[in-house]
């Protein structure tokens, strides 16, 4: 087979970093290619690099036979290679059909906007990827699965001969992921080839047809995955093996009641209750729009509670701001990291010490530089956080260390509760595992934890007891030995436990 | 560790060079170069104080528009609060007859409670900056002329006049009082807990809210602060001209902004420096009194300052991606 696309050298450098060193990547015709990697590894940077949106320093391109030199997305696109990135590139105050023709807008003949047609084709186009949209609703206020389908819709409404997508499952369901690749293989059977970029190893073993591993910027390997295994795999990835994916945790001694909530409800919460021990991990699962992130904001004091008592150690308290939240002893480690948790712009340091300015003060007035950079130390080296130095922008940094700093400037705090949101998401398998580890560690410490996750094997590993919300409801609480994957699922899908 | 990021303490010139406000720097070396040269008159010692003393009334408002703008906002009201200000503490001395520092102190709360106005209604009724101190702009306008019945008020102690007119050790005083304003400021910003939550609301206000900070506190005083920088501003003003004018401050917001923005403030917030905001109001005032100098038609000014705007925008964003 001819490839379609090779790149091969490629290099490129970062300040401080070298972020791929000679790499060499090549699709074919009508292939589904696997492209994998602990986060850092490259991949993104691989596939910014053929869409022109970063240059490489050598090396060469070759798009169906001819050395290309994309200078952006959009000559990509003309060129038949779309690329649907991590972050979405949705318009949020755009309807589904100005987003989808979105730069192709169809005309008629006057130069107004044929919007009959477009609408048509849309309809036709949503039908065809099985999701239902509103057509209506502003993108803002569509799911993130939704939006996802329109970014997908975009690149197929091109005639793309090879589509890129990072990340495509993260937010989907079972379901719209079916859909999806479903999709994918409509257009291998056209021709088309596909890249597919993801952390969820029993997907990529689904549908491609050649995985390319990068570790440190470099080609690790490619792996069959109709011969090869997901420790295989696992091992090219990390370069070493791991022993088991999320490391059992022993079950915790019941300590005493710290957290008792009562009836929260506001905004889709409806009247959950729930308590928490010193030491205990609660999981909180449920479906993408089940509640579980509100009911998180609501107990912190993110959001308006309408109605509710939070009792903690004994004393019943009035969270009206995460301020108040912070002072009387929560944490807060959001699900979107770069858009609730880390100031981009600012140093690790800087986003390290922002909870805690009142313990790092001298003279009650001015932030002490060695006091920050102490705590800021002690916690880089607790938590393994790798950095090239304390004063880098955080915006630097690979996603698992980001993570770890959102989630050692809570540590800093002391807090008496944790409350996690997804906290390894789009995070790579090695972090995963650091990030568990870690969890597990301040549960042992007395640290209680409110663990919120899509990822039904990483509650089952860590929680002592996992609460199930359904429409805003809690549905069910589920101890440690009755709590499974079906268990969660059943609660979690049907209307009555 | 950490060795290759860090900045060198070997060379403070090499270190001044690599910082972002070095461009606007060598800006305003070469805009006074070729002003010196074509009128050799304007590096005179008399024009030298003249062009410092009227650099310090925009340096000091713009620093207050620097904290705001730092956290994504904007305060379009800073020149009516001038006029206020200085309306107040002239109405002071002469009707109540308080003395100088009284009643500069009495002018400048003034200023302030328009600036706690402002503050609650942009932190606390989540009213955009653009709107809220836009409504600013034309009430206390409204106010002065209203109160005034459009006269100035003249007749103020001969004392008062040191405060814009008076020197120390051979500088003009309003160039002591910005300096200190200046450095309290650069203080304030880069090591108490206060500046460094400041950047946080612009670099990113929902993470900075969900870290426990009470953003809402932190807005309500910014917009205190550069309320009370432009009356102090606008105090000076009025005894610049010896008599407080209802005019005073009108449009020197744009001033302020301009020096802010020349001085590589982002307007979408979280970052700035009060060293380039100073040299950004240097520019300005080098522009406007060399442009007198060189003899250029004042009809032209305006046009050729808007010009300089832009240029030096230009310059920040592309030096940036560089």
């Amino acid at each position: 087979m001819t490839p379609v696309l090779e790149m091969d050298g490629i290099t490129r450098s970062f300040p401080g970093v070298r972020a791929l060193d000679r790499v060499r990547f090549t699709v074919n015709a009508g292939e589904v290619v696997g492209l994998l990697g602990e986060n850092g590894a490259g991949k993104s940077t691989l596939m910014k690099i053929l869409a022109g949106v970063h240059r490489a320093d050598a090396g060469e391109i070759w798009w169906q036979g001819r050395p290309a030199a994309f200078r952006g997305v959009r000559e990509a696109q003309q060129a038949g290679v779309s690329l649907i990135f991590q972050e979405l590139n949705v318009c949020p105050n755009l309807k589904p059909v100005d987003n989808l023709f979105l730069g192709r807008e169809l005309r008629r003949r006057s130069g107004l906007l044929d919007y009959r047609s477009m609408r048509r084709k849309a309809l036709e186009l949503f039908e065809h990827l099985g999701v239902s949209v509103d057509l209506e609703a502003e993108a803002r206020r569509l799911s993130t699965a939704v939006q996802q389908m329109i970014e997908i819709g975009k690149a197929l409404l091109t005639d793309v001969k090879l589509l890129v997508m990072d990340e495509p499952t993260s937010s989907l369901t079972d379901k719209e992921t079916e859909r999806l690749f479903r999709v994918i293989r409509e257009l291998k059977a056209r021709g088309a080839s596909v890249v597919f970029i993801s952390h969820k190893l029993a997907e990529v073993f689904q549908i491609t047809d050649r995985v390319v591993v990068l570790r440190d910027g470099r080609n690790a390997g490619e792996l069959d995955p109709r011969t090869g295994t997901v420790d295989q795999l696992i091992s090219l990835m990390v370069g070493r093996d791991l022993g088991s994916f999320a490391a059992e945790r022993r079950a915790a001694a019941p300590g005493a009641e710290v957290l008792r909530v009562e009836g929260l409800s506001g905004g889709p919460v409806r009247d959950v209750s729930f308590t928490l021990r010193r030491g205990e991990i609660l999981g909180v699962a449920g479906l993408i729009g089940s509640g579980r992130t509100e009911m998180a904001r609501l107990l912190l004091g993110a959001d308006r509670r309408a109605s509710g008592r939070i009792v903690l150690d004994g004393r019943e308290l009035r969270i009206r701001s995460p301020r108040d939240a912070v002072a009387a002893g929560f944490g807060f480690v959001p699900e979107d990291r770069k858009v609730q948790a880390l100031v981009l712009g600012m140093t690790v340091r800087e986003n390290l010490t922002l909870a805690i300015h009142r313990a790092v003060r001298r003279a009650r007035l001015f932030l002490s530089r060695p006091a920050e950079e102490a705590v800021t130390d002690e916690f880089v080296r607790a938590l393994r956080i790798r950095l090239a130095s304390r004063e880098q922008a955080v915006s630097d940094l690979s996603g698992g260390n980001q993570q770890k700093v959102v989630i050692a400037r809570w540590l800093a705090t002391k807090p008496r509760v944790l409350v996690l949101d997804e906290p390894t998401r789009g995070i790579d398998v090695a972090a995963k595992a650091e990030v568990h580890r870690i969890v597990a560690e301040l549960a042992d410490r007395g640290v209680a934890i409110l663990l919120i996750s899509s990822e039904l094997p990483e509650i089952l590993a860590l929680a002592d007891r996992v609460l199930v919300m359904h429409e805003g409801r809690a549905k069910a609480i589920l101890g440690r030995a009755e709590a499974s994957q079906e268990t969660i699922m059943h609660a979690a899908l049907k209307a009555s436990a | 560790m950490d060795a290759t990021l860090a900045p060198s303490r070997r060379n403070p010139l090499a270190n001044l060079l690599r910082r972002k406000e070095a461009a606007i720097l060598i800006a305003l070396l070469l805009l006074t170069l070729v002003i010196a040269v074509i009128a050799p008159r304007f590096v005179s010692g008399t024009n030298l104080y003249q062009v410092s003393r009227q650099i310090s009334f925009v340096a000091i408002v713009a620093l207050g528009e620097l904290f705001v703008i730092l956290t994504g906002g904007i305060d379009l009201s800073v020149g009516s609060v001038m006029g206020w200000a200085g309306m107040v503490s002239a109405w002071a001395m002469v009707a109540l007859g308080l003395s100088p520092p009284l009643a500069i102190l009495v002018g400048v709360a003034a200023g302030v409670a328009m600036g706690a106005i402002n503050g609650s209604l942009i932190a606390y009724v989540k009213l955009p900056p653009f709107i809220a101190t836009l409504g600013m702009l034309s009430f206390a306008y409204g106010l002065v002329l209203g109160l005034s019945k459009g006269w100035p008020i003249t007749g103020l102690p001969r004392s008062f006049h040191w405060v814009a007119q008076g020197s120390i050790l051979y500088l003009p005083v309003p160039v002591w009082i910005a300096g200190l304003l200046a450095v309290t400021a650069h203080v304030v910003l880069t090591y108490t807990a206060f500046g460094r939550r400041t950047y946080a609301i612009g670099g990113n206000e929902q993470a900075t809210f969900l870290s426990g900070i009470d953003i809402d506190r932190i807005k309500f005083v910014l917009y205190m602060i550069s309320a009370g920088l432009a009356a102090i501003s606008g105090v000076v003003l009025t005894s610049r001209f010896g008599s407080a004018q209802p005019d005073t401050g009108r449009g020197w917001e744009l001033d302020a902004i301009a020096a802010a923005v020349i001085g590589g403030t982002s307007l979408a917030g979280g970052s700035g420096t009060v060293l380039g905001v100073v040299i950004g109001a240097c520019i300005m005032g080098v522009l406007r009194s060399g442009l007198v100098m060189m003899g250029i038609d004042p009809y032209w000014h305006i046009s050729i300052i808007g010009v300089v705007i832009v240029l030096a925008a230009v310059l920040d964003v592309k030096t940036k991606k560089a």
